[in-house]
């Protein structure tokens, strides 16, 4: 028998049901529901006469849509329409009995830093969301996935998915980081090697040295993105350092079953003799900062670069570079470090963690933005906000000239108010540089906060390695 | 959710790879709590400009293919976020049939979902296809799923895969839920099997 991979060992222990064509009843064990993709759920139960068929596997938060300014805590949201979606979720949650958190509750904040934050995401878990950055919970060795409405529907009423097997992808990063390099450099570079589409079919397994000397934070952040690279979910196989993060946090196991657990996690790596698909390879010594130049995730750079020419790409990359680079408003060959921008935005679930806001505020300190710039940082949730004052960062983004707001998702797809306007260039943490992502007609340069935080001293994009 | 069986109508070109989910349905639109009436704002931000008119070169403005059914598109389509919104907007503009290389695995799950069928066929066969788009409304091509076959306006027949539980489903235009319900036990079993092996969860 050949060995199996950490995937194969999740999917296994979760199959309810298996029909003879391999559709496949997958049972899910934390279901996490935000206010933009769940209202149409909850009214498809209503109409049905279902109840939530797990009420306490369910967890609901509020955050694309909520305002992150200090004027959210007089209760008042102004947009109607925002305000009607969140309504809808206090709503939902409190009929259907599920685990919330309000607006008002500082544990409130990025449905995929609360759940890891809460103690609710755990290893070998299957964990979903109406929402595809779902996939930063494999960071914890839980196979971790965005669904649709209909989906997040199917989950409330049998707590199953219909799905099928994807095939085995394993990423490998080997050797370290050079100093300056994060775990956003990783993901980044990946996506720049693979493609957005080069993942789709897979659940990726990132491994490898670098890879294993990340933080939870940093795991998190490249499974992330495991989504930009087409994959369907991104895994790292829990070790010590996931145990130490999950201990004691309020919905983990305690006492005899912590002990059960940790026994079970264990075992939750690929075999030896595992076979994968694919499996690509990067050396971490070769992953500089990088920075976003174009309109898909996979326009990557160093920052040492130049914008490209989009006659430099293959097939139907020329006249998508073409586009983007117009959109962007760049010329091919100007040096990226050249690159004005005007705004700054540091968070997201990608990166809104307190160690994001450490590697900002360790750039920032002592130093002030950049005049004429606006900057801001939005804390991934309450207790993010809270840890980050009590440490003193929260200072030191005040007084570098950064607003500092509340939780939520903001400017990362800028349903709230906190938009881009018409050409206005933005340095952003976040995980999608679209057309029209952060606000219509506003541009944006992906990359790490440390980068961010560059960029908002000198007002252009910058390599971060010249301030440390 | 509507049957899907076989479907005869104009097919609208759009020769742009890694359409994403903001480019189908822009954040603004997301704020609805329905699923219906999204189809008036689908590619908004390519279809229409900064005073709301519309821009006549973008193709579902041309009069040809104001009707569209069908939409032929490139590789990666539907990439980016698993709003649900996207096929809700396509569907409710009265396309009911998007072929391209390859398509975004949210994405891909959401049409079934919503009686949309995507079709997946090699590049060179969407690129003739795409041409025979370029015709107009005079070259309407014709899906017929339960042959697993597209025909296009020159007659020229394009055979597709497709997984048997999804086609069955369209085809039937059945209810995933209620067909799940029916393995309550199956699920049932396995939670008090979990309870056992994994009581923490
Ligand atoms: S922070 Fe951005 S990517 Fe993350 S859940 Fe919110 S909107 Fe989605």
């Amino acid at each position: 028998m050949t060995g199996k991979t950490l995937y194969d060992k999740i999917w296994d222990a979760h199959v309810a049901h298996e029909a003879e064509d391999g559709t496949t009843l997958l049972y899910i064990d934390r279901h996490l529901v935000h206010e933009v993709t769940s209202p149409q759920a909850f009214e498809g139960l209503r109409m049905a006469g279902r109840k939530v068929h797990a009420p306490d596997k369910t967890i609901a938060v509020p955050d694309h849509n909520v305002p992150t300014t200090l004027e959210r805590n007089n209760g008042i949201i102004d947009n109607e329409e925002s305000r009607i979606q969140v309504e809808a979720l206090d709503t939902n949650a409190r009929e259907f009995g599920v685990h919330y958190y309000p607006v008002s509750d500082i544990r409130q904040g990025i449905v995929h830093i609360v759940g890891p934050e809460q103690g609710w995401t755990l290893p070998g878990m299957t964990v979903v969301c109406g929402d595809s950055h779902t996939a930063t919970h494999g960071a914890f060795g839980a196979l971790a996935h965005g669904i649709g409405t209909s989906e997040v529907e199917h989950v409330l009423a049998t707590q199953t998915l219909i799905q099928t097997k994807s095939k085995n992808m394993k990423v490998e990063i080997t050797g370290t980081l050079a100093p300056g390099v994060t775990a956003k450099d990783i993901t980044l570079s990946i996506i720049g090697k693979t493609g957005t589409a080069g993942g789709t079919g897979y659940v990726i397994e990132y491994c490898g040295e670098a890879i294993r000397s990340l933080s939870m934070e940093g795991r998190m952040t490249v499974c992330n993105m495991a989504i930009e690279g087409g994959a369907r979910a991104g895994l790292v196989a829990p070790d010590q350092t996931t145990f130490d993060y999950v201990k004691g946090r309020p919905h983990a196991p305690k006492g005899a079953q912590w002990e059960a657990a940790m026994e079970w996690w264990k075992t939750l790596h690929s075999d030896d003799d595992a076979q994968w698909d694919k499996v690509i390879t990067l050396r971490g010594e070769d992953i500089a900062p990088v920075v976003t130049w174009g309109t898909s995730p996979e326009d990557v750079l160093p920052i040492t670069g130049r914008v490209p020419e989009p006659g430099s790409f293959g097939g139907g990359k020329i006249e998508a570079a073409q586009r983007s680079l117009d959109y962007m408003g760049l010329t091919p060959g100007t040096p990226l470090s050249e690159i004005e921008i005007d705004t700054v935005f540091i968070g997201s679930c990608t990166n809104g963690r307190i160690e994001d806001l450490r590697a900002a505020a360790a750039i920032l300190k002592g130093k002030k933005i950049k005049d004429g710039l606006r900057a801001m940082v939005v804390p991934g949730s309450g207790l993010v906000r809270a840890q980050a004052e009590e440490e003193g960062i929260a200072d030191i983004f005040k007084d570098a000239g950064f607003e500092w707001r509340l939780a939520g998702c903001s400017m990362c797809l800028a349903m709230n108010p906190d938009q881009l306007a018409p050409g206005e260039r933005c340095a952003a943490t976040s995980n999608r540089n679209f057309e029209g992502r952060q606000g219509k007609g506003g541009r944006t340069h992906l990359m790490s906060p440390a980068m961010a935080a560059a960029a908002a001293v000198t007002g252009r994009l910058t390599d971060v390695r010249e301030m440390m | 959710m509507d049957k899907f069986e076989t479907l005869t109508g104009v097919a609208a070109p759009l020769p742009l790879i890694n359409v994403d989910t903001d480019m189908i349905i822009p954040k603004q639109f997301l704020k609805t709590i329905k699923r219906t009436g999204l189809g008036k704002n689908l590619f908004d931000e390519m279809r229409f400009d900064e005073n709301g008119a519309e821009k006549p070169d973008f193709v579902l403005n041309k009069p040809a293919y104001r009707d569209a059914e069908i939409l032929v598109a490139g590789e990666n389509f539907g990439c980016g976020s698993s709003r649900e919104h996207a096929p809700w907007a396509i569907l409710d503009f009265g396309i009911r049939c998007v072929i391209a290389p390859s398509f975004a695995d949210i994405f891909y799950n959401n049409c079934f979902k919503n009686g949309i069928l995507p079709v997946v066929l090699p590049a060179e066969q969407v690129e003739t296809l795409m041409q025979d788009a370029r015709k107009g409304a005079n070259a309407r091509m014709t899906v017929d799923l339960e042959r697993q076959e597209i025909t296009a306006s020159t007659g020229e027949v394009f055979p597709f895969e497709i997984d048997s539980f999804r086609k069955h489903c369209l085809l039937n235009g059945l209810d995933d839920i209620a067909l799940t319900l029916e393995k309550a036990s199956a699920i049932e079993g396995f939670e008090s099997r979990a309870a056992q092996s994994r009581p923490w969860v």
